[in-house]
This record gives C-alpha cells, structure tokens and sequence, in this order.
C-alpha cells in the first residue's frame, strides 16, 4: 500500500453508509469486499436485516450451536462469516453497525483485538452517555449484566473491521434455535439467552441511536453519507467474498454427528 | 495488561533458554521473545531458513496482542504462498486476523497439530506453534526480513508509540 505523502489537514474522512432491511449475507459480503479491496474507511449502518438468520464466526461448527433439527424444519439460513467471535441470530430487529478503519487512521489504536475492542467501546460510551448503564464486558457490550450488543473483528495488514450486531428487539422464540455455547464469557454464569441479552429498545429509539452513534463517529473522523449503491461490488470485481449460507447437506451431516 | 506481558515474556524466555538450541538463542527478556538466528516481518511473522525449507510462524509479540488463539485456518501445502500476502489467519477474541508469508514459495508441509490445538501458537510461538514449511522461490527475500536486534527495536518501538 503506497504510504500517504500529504499531510492531513484535519481528521480522518469517514464514509457513512445507511442501509435498511439489506440481507446480512448482502451486508457481509460488502464489508470484506470494501475491507480487502478499499483504501477508505468507512461505516456501514443497516437498520435491520429483511428476515431472520443465524450467523456464526468463522471458525463455527453448527452442531455446537445451533439446534439443527429445528434449523432444517423451518428453514433458517445458517451463515459463516468472515469474522471471529460467536453464533447469532439476526432479524428485523437487529441494527448492525460496521467501523471499516485504516490502522494508520486510528493510530493511536494497536490494530490487534482488545485495542480495536476498547476503542469502540470508547466511541459507544458517547452514544449511550445519560442514557444507559452502558459497558464493554469482556468483549459484549453489555447494559449492567445483560448484553444487547455481540461484536467480531477481521484485521488485515493495514485494516481492520470492527462490526457490531445490536439487539434493539428480538423475537423470544427465535433464541430457541441457538444452543448454549460451550465458550461463554464468564459473566454469563450459564444464564440461557433469555436471562442473558436485553432490548435497546427499551432505552431509546432506532433513529436516536443511528443518529447518535453518527454524531459519536463525527468525533473522530470528518464524516460523508454514501449511498449504498455506490458501494456494492461490480459484477466484474475479482473478489471472492468468504461469507457463506451453509446449505442443507452440510447442516443434516452436523445433525448427525450432534446425535 | 503490563504485567501480564511480562509474566508471559519471562515464562516465554524461561522455557526457551531452557532448550539446547545454540544458534536460536533469546536475545530479549523484557517484553517478548525474539530469537537470535531467525529473520522477522514487520507484520510479525518470523523465519527459520534450514537448507532447502523455511519454516513459518508468528512471533511471540503477535501471539501476546493477539490473546488466546481458538483456530487457525491454513492452506493445503503443495499451494503456494508470495511474500508479504496472506496465506491464513488465526482467531483470537473475536477477530480473524491475517497471517502474511514473508517469502515466496512452495507450500511443502502444514502444522496438521494446529486444527486441534491451535494454543501451541499461543505456548510455543518459534517450536511447536510453526504454522508452514516452504521452498523458498527466491531466497534473496529473506535479505530484506529484520535481523532479531532490528525486530525487537522494531516491536519495542511500535508498542511505545500506542
């Protein structure tokens, strides 16, 4: 990558991408495209996903986490990701924010996990200040002792992601097709999921928190709203994008082997 | 998290001077470890030129920032790998992080022991925690890696500046 010869005059251009109800294997196949092949940085909001998924990290094994049986009876596309960290289940309720940074952008963050972590535990801390119990606890954004935000990274040489699913509402019954996961954080104390997430909705709105987490991202780069068709790979890109649905096979062969 | 870095260091440094390998020695007891005898890049991965084949791994720095390590995804040898790109990742608290070749070459054997226990990464860096062994297509590559003084002044200098 050609090291940058002009000296910046002010912060770090930040582009904004707002999205709504875009298909969370549309959105990740945009992230690790624009990760790998852009030299921006930018930050994608979409405000929900259009119908519910489970998605796990990149080193997931879905007879460990997801209860397949039920999984294949009623059709619930299984996704792995690019990123690390854990299993999820994501729908209309669901608000994902995407940080995609040069490290020499954010230099005085280490490009390595527990950095990049508290640096945006940072930047959310100024989105939930007056508003919530707002915390980072061992890699979970917690209110009190109760998450509502799952994160997971992918850094490369000289970028990294730092994307977030938000739970600002979720359907009870979906939670059934996630088994408990045998690495768990410590604060979990084997509280089923029901017992360990909670709703943002129940601090503030969608729009307040996009807008917030904006004003939050304007504190530390000079922000540009783009559209998210101009950010969609050409059919003619050379980029194989990582993330993929898991077809029936390959759950069926888990349900097997979870007997 | 400093002390952590130190405790970890000193176990590190303990366990490798502990081991009859004269021409890999620890040349640095503070912070990480960096051996004496291998080459580095500034991605912080290491090489141990041997004859014909080069073996690869992460540095003992890389595996202290990175955290416990709970997968690795290598290629298949008889790939090959082009220095300074990526050939695999590791994932450590939440993240996938990148893993670069510092030379090209034949991919001739992978750490098979990483899919079951990929924490040798984490407790064995520079032995049983290799990642490749490769034919080096051009070994004048290896001219341009750091030397071990270089590296640590490299590593030391990089985690002052954060």
């Amino acid at each position: 990558m050609a090291t940058r010869q002009v000296a910046r005059a002010g912060p770090p251009l930040m582009n904004i991408v707002k999205m709504k109800g875009v298909p969370i294997l549309q959105q990740l196949e945009v992230e690790e495209c624009l990760l790998r092949t852009s030299s921006e940085n930018w930050c994608i909001i979409n405000d929900g996903t259009d119908k519910p998924n489970i998605v796990m990290g990149i080193s997931g094994k879905p007879a460990e986490l997801v209860e397949i049986r039920p999984v294949l009876e009623d059709k619930i596309p299984v996704i792995r990701r690019f990123t690390g960290g854990g299993t999820v289940i994501v729908d209309h309720g669901t608000i994902f924010v995407s940080f995609i940074c040069n490290k020499d952008d954010v230099a005085d963050v280490q490009p390595y996990p527990r950095p990049i972590m508290s640096w945006s535990s940072l930047l959310y801390s100024q989105v939930f200040q007056g508003i919530a119990d707002f915390r980072l606890r061992e890699n979970d954004y917690v209110f009190g002792h109760r998450k509502f935000g799952g994160n997971a990274q992918s850094i490369t040489k000289n970028r990294w992601i730092h994307h977030t699913s938000f739970l600002w509402d979720y359907e009870a019954r979906n939670m059934s097709y996630l088994k408990l996961p045998k690495r768990a954080p410590e604060y979990r104390l084997a509280r089923d999921h029901l017992d360990f997430i909670c709703p943002m909705k129940d601090y503030l709105s969608r729009s307040d928190f996009i807008t917030r987490t904006i004003d939050a991202a304007e504190s530390h780069f000079s922000v540009e709203s783009t559209e998210f068709e101009a950010v969609k790979p050409p059919s003619n890109m050379k980029f194989t994008p990582t993330s993929r649905l898991l077809t029936n096979q390959e759950l069926e062969a888990a349900g097997n082997t979870s007997i | 998290m400093a002390l952590r870095i130190w405790a970890s260091s000193t176990a590190n440094a303990l366990r490798l001077s502990s081991a009859t390998r004269p021409h890999f020695s620890p040349l640095s007891r503070c912070f990480s470890s960096v051996l004496d005898g291998l080459k580095y890049a500034n991605s912080h991965e290491w090489v141990k030129h041997e004859g014909p084949v080069a073996t690869i791994g992460i540095t003992d720095h890389a595996q202290d920032h990175l955290g416990e390590v709970v997968f690795v995804e290598l290629p298949e040898a008889g790939g090959t790998v082009t220095k300074a790109t990526g050939f695999g990742a590791v994932e450590s608290v939440k993240a996938t992080s990148d893993v670069n070749s510092p030379i090209s070459g034949e991919i001739v054997e992978v750490n098979s022991k990483l899919s079951q226990t990929p924490g040798l990464i984490n407790s064995s860096p520079y032995e049983d925690g290799w990642m490749i062994k490769v034919k080096p297509s051009n070994p004048s590559e290896l001219e341009s890696l750091m030397g071990a003084t270089q590296y640590t002044k490299f590593c030391e200098e990089e985690d002052a500046a954060h």
